[in-house]
């Protein structure tokens, strides 16, 4: 937390980082504008999306894309029911002048001087630019919000992700503890098992998952997400690595002690893993709140979605609703950024020290 | 707990009030059936006890399903439930390798079986080497004497959390023909460029977004090797007046190859799986330009109208052994590197 | 904490036991969106629901990938819902419930839902739902562009050539960068293919995909993508079968001739609205034929229900001719309700261009050729459609030669059928 205080004081002070004291080396140039780069590199595609998220379907296909997002004014015009849209029309003479649109027959517009509301003027198309202003298209985050039942999915989300995080890290610090403190007959075997595994994709195993899933009833549960991705070889492996650093004379004394094997394990050993406990908790959440494929495939009834299937139910056979989407990805996004901010230092630290040792 | 906060002061502290205080009382609780098993047992039985919630997770949800993935290799068919296809031994696996020409993937039955491989080949082939380099590149400046290295860290980090299919969607909408990218080629003069057209140019993004994505974790790795250089050995290497690039070279990237090694093969690992981000960009085109071996698998099994179940299991076997092969390499790789 | 801690746990209860405890019967309906449709429909079940209080429905929208991809193998699992939209007609048609004793009045559905019935039936004669909505492939202009440029629409009768001609005219009279666009799907290119003669099927009835008439076609979609009458970057830029629409580019003015399909009519009425006029013309002609392809979604019963009585209740209720006419009235689809067909639809909407791209795509249902019913009708049609537009695409993007991909369309046919029928 004292880092994100920080910053902006960090900012400032950058030119002042030098490796050594003396006279700038090319590599403090370097790293200035490394790091200047680095985090335009990083951070301008989510501002960018941001941005998008906020403009209507008309105003994310326009061409060069505008870099807020813009509405067009309409005025009100006496002798007309409904608001029209106000340009900008350069006239022959030369200059501009501000005119409401009546309608438009082919590529010509008629169109009215909101002054002078008697007087019709036939304008071609191409000599005309719509008035804007800066307006944020909130509809684009109301309307699916209220089509669909969001907190539901939102409280779906957060059930499965906790819980989830808390099966994986119970039993794999459980097998971490099994696999690091003791001495035993096919310890080895069991480890290569965990790692020959460490890394297959679920998408290639998917449909016998899904098989097992059926058999046990859970389709359609959220028990359907939460428990088939629970046994992460990753987190054994992370946790059983840095288990191991942890002093044998430790253990040695709490049996001394007459400390019972499950005392040891959650009094002595887990409060000692705890950065790298960390740092699987913050992955399993990541895993969990951004899973996709599985839960469309497990949950097809609406009262047990996750925000991801729930807000992917804008893809359609035909048309791909962009508006929708991009400011569906901020919503999913959000938790991502609150999680990250408070506990970014937690996160950083936490692999830096367990550090894959 | 006293380590825990000396680690975490502050977080630490509302972590353990908020979510341990419970999860203390529900531990006490197991704490008995526990003891009274160990009475019973004793001592040296007890890691199987440990293990065993675990490993019946891990054989419910993956060693029985990849058997059943064996079993539907060697089947036909359309039906979903083993028992209702036809054995058909190991024909799957024969059309997989079916080749006129070893030399050309064209030339086989499963065309794009072959291309996903040489495909995944190439992108493993220059992610590893770029993710590599820009994450040292990235470690080594984040390890100088920098104000709010903290700061910078995290904003190299932050990619890592995104999901796949939005780091895709942000920067498909980048990329596209009427996207910002292109306005701003324009704007400075230059042409459009249709990025998802160009076998190469869709590569390259497949690529610059894996990195752009997974860079934070890998530099996080290193920087922590770079941390555990002891500061003397530069001290002293100062002492004796010798050059900074003689010092990268002799002293900083030999005491990081432990390191370099666990990024490197973490990295290959991903690779090999890579799908669900580069399926969401480039769609695998142009062509079959950047399709990769697991969106065959997936095609395979699932878009097809025929889903070819058994098919598609032959070919993940096959990949699952690729897999296994490139971990054994990492835990050889790991056990040199504990002995030295 | 521990509150919460409760419940959650409760929660999950919840969710676990979700549906058994309520005394009403509850019906889920599997639905995906390209539109409004979907609050359409839940407008007309929550009248349902008032008509028929022991009823309760459900709409379950899902992506529309869920209904492709894994809806097969939830109900090969049993894991259905009661009532799904469904794209894939005939594919999953070992799974649909027969309505044929739950409806009141099989004779309405025969008479009005006839030829659709087979499409979801092709060897029996089962009633398995209707229609929610007929598509009729077909081009859309910018007839403002041809104004602008001073070319004449073609007429009646004008061939695909004479189509690209103008087009051509048209764009490097205005510097518009895409003369013509294609949707990427197997199922745009048959109608023209159709056109140009493609028969599709063999003496006997079994899948023929590369014939004269395909090649025809093949060659001048090859040749319009070298010549930049179609821009690569829509069917280059993705791999295998994946649908590509260039709505956005056409909404742009970028593109002159856009071949789609009626269901672009509600968003383009939204989006381009009246920005430039977007004109829905008659399928352009080959020698053998001027056709597009008939298509659409279906809503069926599926058989693993365990409430068909009540299925059959709610089918009768939506199928009824007043709640489709609003249902097609609202959502601007092609009605797939022959009675409606006949009498029209009243729709709701006060765009000119959207009325006339109606009346068009309606229109031309009558000149549709046998042939496109017919490959509408079978019921593995997307393995050929997915053999058709992936090695075409292959070819046009040049890993392979036009030879090879019509070798290897036929391969992929064969190996895939004979793989289903194993």
């Amino acid at each position: 937390m004292t880092d994100a205080t920080q910053s902006p004081r960090s900012v400032k002070t950058l030119l002042g980082a030098r490796r050594g004291r003396g006279k700038m080396h090319w590599t403090d140039v370097f790293t200035y504008c490394y790091l200047g780069f680095g985090l335009f590199l990083m951070f301008a595609p989510v501002v960018w999306l941001v941005l998008s998220s906020f403009k209507t379907p008309a105003g994310l296909q326009e061409f060069p894309p505008t870099f807020l997002p813009l509405g067009q004014i309409s005025v009100e015009v006496e002798g007309y029911e409904e608001p029209l849209l106000l340009f900008d029309v350069t006239m022959e003479d030369g200059s501009v002048q501000q005119l409401a649109q009546v309608r438009r027959i082919g590529i010509m517009a008629q169109m009215v001087d909101p002054e002078n509301p008697g007087e019709r003027l036939q304008i071609p198309i191409a000599t005309r630019e719509p008035v804007r202003e800066m307006r944020m298209a909130w509809e684009n985050y109301r309307d699916p919000l209220e089509r669909f039942n969001f907190m539901r999915y939102l409280w779906n989300s957060v059930i499965v992700t906790a819980a989830a995080t808390m099966v994986t890290l119970l039993i794999n610090s459980m097998a971490a503890y099994g696999l690091s403190i003791y001495e035993f007959r096919g310890r080895n075997a069991i480890m290569l098992f965990v790692i020959g595994t460490l890394m297959i994709p679920i998408t290639v195993i998917l449909v016998p998952v899904y098989l097992v899933v059926t058999n046990l009833g859970m389709i359609n549960s959220l028990w359907a997400v939460i428990l088939p991705g629970a046994a992460t070889p990753t987190g054994v492996f992370l946790l059983r690595q840095y288990m191991l650093t942890i002093p044998r004379d430790l253990i040695e004394a709490a049996r001394m002690d007459k400390a019972s094997e499950w005392q040891i394990y959650w009094r002595v050993v887990m409060p000692l893993a705890m950065p790298a406990v960390a740092v699987l908790a913050i992955f399993s959440i990541m895993w969990r709140w951004n899973e996709f494929l599985w839960p469309l495939i497990v949950l097809n009834r609406s009262e047990v979605y996750t925000l991801q299937v729930g807000l992917n139910a804008f893809q359609g056979e035909l048309d791909v609703q962009w508006h929708y989407i991009l400011a569906m990805t901020v919503v999913t996004l959000i938790p991502v950024v609150i999680v990250f901010a408070f506990l970014q230092r937690f996160i950083t630290t936490g692999i830096a020290s367990s550090g894959m040792k | 707990m006293a380590h825990a906060d000396d680690k975490a002061t502050g977080i630490g502290d509302v972590l353990q009030n908020v979510v341990a205080w419970p999860i203390r009382i529900l531990f006490k609780l197991i704490d008995y059936p526990v003891t009274a098993i160990q009475n019973v047992i004793g001592i040296r039985r007890m890691p199987w006890l440990f293990l065993l919630p675990n490993l019946a997770f891990f054989g419910m949800f993956v060693i029985i399903p990849l058997f059943m993935n064996f079993a539907y290799s060697l089947t036909g068919g359309t039906e979903l439930f083993i028992s209702e296809r036809p054995y058909t031994g190991g024909e799957q696996y024969g059309f997989l390798f079916d080749c006129d020409n070893y030399a050309d993937p064209i030339s086989c039955r499963e065309d794009r079986f072959w291309k996903g491989i040489f495909n995944t080949a190439v992108f493993i082939f220059f992610q590893v080497s770029f993710m590599v380099l820009f994450s040292l590149i990235t470690a080594l400046v984040l390890n100088r004497e920098i104000r709010g290295r903290g700061f910078w860290r995290a904003v190299f980090f932050f990619p890592v959390l995104l999901s796949p299919v939005v780091v895709a969607l942000i920067w498909k909408w980048i990329l596209l023909r009427d996207g910002i990218l292109n306005a701003f080629l324009i704007s400075i003069g230059l042409d459009r460029i249709l990025f998802f057209v160009s076998p190469e140019w869709a590569m390259f993004w497949a690529v610059f977004v894996s990195i752009w994505a997974h860079m934070g974790f890998y530099t996080l790795i290193l920087l922590a090797g770079l941390q555990a250089i002891q500061p003397d050995l530069y001290e002293a290497a100062e002492m004796d007046g010798t050059s900074k690039e003689r010092v990268f070279f002799r002293i900083t990237l030999p005491l990081l190859w432990p390191n370099m090694l666990v990024v490197i093969v973490l990295a290959l690992i991903k690779g090999v799986q890579v799908f669900d981000e580069v399926y969401v960009l480039t769609g695998g085109g142009p062509g079959t330009a950047t399709q990769f071996i697991v969106q065959y698998i997936y095609n395979t099994a699932f878009t097809n109208q025929v889903q070819n179940f058994g098919l598609a299991s032959a070919a993940s076997m096959v990949l699952g052994v690729v897999l296994f092969v490139l971990t054994l390499t990492q835990l050889a790789a790991t056990r040199r590197r504990d002995n030295d | 904490m521990r509150r919460s801690l409760k419940l959650m746990a409760a929660s999950s209860l919840f969710a676990l036991v979700a549906g058994a405890a309520s005394a009403q019967t509850e019906l889920r309906m599997m639905w995906y969106n390209d539109g409004i449709e979907g609050e359409v429909m839940q407008s007309i079940l929550d009248r349902f629901e008032e008509a028929h209080p022991e009823i309760s429905v459900t709409l379950d929208v899902v992506p529309y990938q869920a209904v492709l991809e894994s809806l097969p193998i939830q109900l090969a699992a049993g894991n259905g819902p009661d009532i799904a939209r469904v794209t894939d007609l005939g594919g999953l048609s070992e799974y649909y419930l027969d309505l044929r004793p739950y409806v009141q009045d099989p004779e309405y559905w025969e008479t009005n839902f006839g030829p659709f019935l087979d499409w979801l039936d092709p060897d029996g004669d089962a009633i398995n739902g209707f229609m929610t909505q007929l598509t009729v492939t077909g081009p859309y202009v910018n007839r403002t562009l041809f104004e602008q440029a001073g070319v004449d629409l073609p007429g009646e009768g004008a061939t695909w050539e004479d189509w690209a001609a103008a087009v051509n005219e048209v764009a490097s009279a205005l510097d518009i960068p895409i003369p013509m666009a294609w949707d990427r799907s197997g199922h745009r290119v048959a109608g023209p293919a159709i056109a140009q003669g493609a028969q599709m099927f063999d003496a006997d009835g079994n899948p023929a995909l590369v014939d004269e008439g395909l090649q025809r076609m093949a060659q001048l979609l090859y040749d319009w993508h070298q010549d930049g009458t179609m821009s690569l970057e829509l069917w280059g830029s993705v791999s295998g079968s994946s649908y590509l629409g260039a709505n956005e580019d056409f909404a742009n003015a970028n593109v002159v001739m856009y071949m789609s399909g009626s269901w672009q009519i509600p968003q383009f009425a939204s989006t381009i609205g009246d920005a430039f006029d977007w004109w829905a013309v008659p399928a352009p002609c080959g020698p053998a034929a001027c056709t597009g392809m008939p298509g659409g979604a279906a809503l069926a019963a599926i058989g693993d229900t365990e409430h068909p009585e009540e299925v059959g209740i709610l089918m009768d209720y939506l199928a009824q001719e007043e709640v489709l006419a609003e249902f097609y009235g609202r959502t601007l689809f092609i009605p797939g309700h022959l009675g409606l067909a006949s009498s029209g639809i009243d729709f709701d909407t006060d765009d000119p261009r959207a009325a006339h791209a109606l009346a068009t795509f309606a229109g031309a249902v009558p000149s549709i050729s046998p042939v496109a019913f017919a490959l509408q009708g079978y019921p593995s049609n997307r393995v050929m459609f997915n053999a058709l537009i992936s090695r075409l695409n292959e070819a046009i993007v040049g890993e392979l030669t036009l030879d090879e991909a019509y070798a290897r369309m036929e391969e992929d046919i064969a190996n895939q059928l004979a793989e289903s029928d194993r």
